[in-house]
């Protein structure tokens, strides 16, 4: 398998501090990538700089082969990778469908027609409605997505990234603050997306990592503390003593 | 669909009707500062940017369609449309500067420029006449009739307005306007589908400052007079108070704000100079009672009682004024 996404030395600085120290990562593709590592280990420093947010202050970044450091967000989107956020971070005004519609017409220029009425974005309902039907959100598509429950916005968050059909998808948490119940209904559409594409995931529920992930890196405070299955890692002396021996 | 008709007539008729009912050159003005209003809405209702220059483009259409009127000879309805090219000419640099920051310090810089532009137009005197103004704009004719009669002049500019707020309303409810709501609610969240946020966002303040401009030289053929007045920092705020009474991001809104302000400002200035503060306590007094504004607030009771779904409300004035980091 080719590997998609490559960093080398992937670092990054706030006013001194080393949230993300010399990160090298390879994530093959078709796999699902997990990151792990206790708080404040960088995780989503990583995912802001894979996604575009910020800016490495060293390092490099190739997906499919090509150099991306430093692209702004919304063109790392149009290369095919998508992210969802940690905080649910949808459009809390417009309904379940709006957001997905808006998801759709993020690859085309339809945005730009300000001249065109807003009735022509039905050309998305279609693909909307199996989007939202994926992630078990068909009957809501009507309501405004503050409305929705806690649960609800993890998944249409996941239905956000993926109606932007990525080659690369980066969860971030999908199940933080989730019930074991609710859990459940957001791994079975991960596990069905990442037939199609790759996944990365920063998770702190093992039981949803070792469901999930082929490949597994540790961070901690910023640096890669090891890398392997989730066998491997349970072994792992360094990573017991670090992570999972902490949470046992 | 029946009652969306009746609203539309309706509306049509109040327009047809209003140099009747006030004197027809209070009614240009409502017109003109009704567009304005709803020109400036596309920013702060539906993008959530709070432009506090906008008298800078409202200003430079009204010198503008002046100049080209009494200079070039230029006849209505083209010295308005210059007015409209012209805002949008000063829009592009200006607001690319601008939109590289959000919330208070977008408010600031567009502040800054707005006075920049005041104090051109007062050194200026060559072009905008300084302190004095440029007086004796004329209205030209339209098809041979003479727009000197100010009724005659109303019904020139009302079809002119019509489209402006057509287009406002159009740009609103547009696929544009959509992601233009989706940079108001999340803006990294749209950043990150893959819309260029700065770029909408540039565009979105280019169409609202060249309808703003083209309210400007609607405005200034009315009075056939420009000063300094209309670049000041009070035309900025005026509009700001306008959308806010009427509701934010609603269609109506900014029209009915534009209306109450130019008719309360009328009727109180017959009886003392000090009607800024009357109309500020009644603005007071409207938003602590319609917290999304006149018309915001009474089209959420409809959709309460079971009406049409509403298009996707703007947050109240509080929620809006924290967003303003």
């Amino acid at each position: 398998m080719a590997t998609i996404l490559e960093t080398h030395g992937l670092s990054m600085e706030f006013r001194g501090f080393r949230a993300l120290d010399g990160v090298d990562l390879r994530v093959e593709g078709g796999t699902v990538h997990a990151i792990i590592g206790p708080n404040g280990a960088g995780k989503t420093t990583l995912f802001n700089l894979l996604s575009g947010l910020l800016r490495p202050t060293r390092g490099r970044m190739l997906f499919e082969g090509r150099d991306v450091t430093g692209l702004p967000p919304h063109e790392i989107a149009r290369r095919g990778i998508a992210r969802s956020f940690q905080i649910t971070s949808v459009f809390p005004h417009l309904t379940v469908l709006d957001n997905v519609r808006l998801a759709l017409g993020a690859r085309t220029r339809l945005g730009y027609a300000f001249w065109l009425p807003e009735r022509v974005l039905a050309r998305f309902d279609e693909e909307a409605s199996a989007i939202l039907a994926s992630v078990g959100l068909a009957d809501q598509r009507h309501r405004p997505a503050s409305a929705l429950a806690y649960g609800q916005k993890r998944v249409l968050e996941i239905g956000l990234a993926l109606a932007l059909h990525p080659t690369l998808l980066l969860l971030d948490e999908p199940t933080a603050g989730l019930s074991l119940e609710e859990i459940a209904r957001v791994v079975d559409p991960i596990r069905r997306v990442a037939r199609e594409r790759t996944v990365v995931l920063v998770e702190h529920n093992m039981g949803v990592v070792a469901a999930l992930s082929q490949r597994i890196t540790v961070l901690q405070r910023g640096r890669v503390l090891a890398e392997g299955t989730y066998e491997e890692l349970r072994a792992h002396p360094a990573v017991i003593e670090a992570y999972l021996g902490g949470a046992a | 669909m029946r009652s969306r008709a009746a609203g539309w007539g309706l509306l049509l008729a109040v327009g047809l009707a209003l140099p009747w009912l006030i004197y027809p050159v209070l009614a240009v003005d409502i017109l003109a500062w009704g567009l304005f209003a709803a020109a400036f809405d596309i920013l702060l209702g539906c993008t959530g940017l709070l432009s506090f220059g906008h008298a800078a483009f409202f200003g430079t259409g009204a010198y503008a369609a002046a100049v080209v009127a009494l200079r070039l000879g230029v006849a209505f309805p083209w010295d308005a449309v210059a007015g409209a090219v012209a805002a949008a000419l000063l829009a592009l640099p200006l607001m690319a500067l601008s939109i590289r920051r959000t919330g208070i310090s977008f408010a600031m810089i567009t502040l800054a420029f707005a006075q920049m532009v005041f104090y051109v137009a007062n050194a200026w005197r060559s072009l905008t006449g300084g302190e004095n103004g440029i007086t004796g704009v004329p209205r030209g004719e339209v098809l041979g009739w003479s727009l000197s009669p100010a009724v005659a002049y109303y019904y020139a500019a009302f079809p002119l307005v019509a489209l402006g707020l057509l287009l406002c309303w159009r740009i609103v409810r547009s696929p544009f306007g959509r992601v233009l709501l989706a940079i108001r609610e999340n803006e990294v969240r749209t950043q990150s589908l893959g819309y260029p946020v700065s770029r909408y966002k540039l565009i979105a303040t280019v169409l609202s400052c060249a309808l703003s401009g083209l309210a400007g030289g609607v405005w200034v053929l009315n009075h056939g007079f420009v000063a300094l007045d209309a670049v000041h920092w009070t035309t900025s705020g005026t509009v700001v108070v306008m959308v806010l009474l009427g509701g934010m991001a609603t269609r109506l809104g900014p029209l009915v704000g534009a209306a109450l302000v130019m008719l309360l400002r009328d009727f109180l200035s017959r009886w003392t100079d000090a009607w800024g503060i009357a109309t500020g306590t009644i603005f007071i007094a409207v938003i602590l009672v319609f917290r999304q504004g006149i018309v915001g607030t009474l089209e959420g009771l409809v959709a309460g009682r079971g009406g049409p779904a509403a298009a996707p409300a703007a947050p109240p004035v509080e929620e809006a004024a924290s967003g303003l980091r």
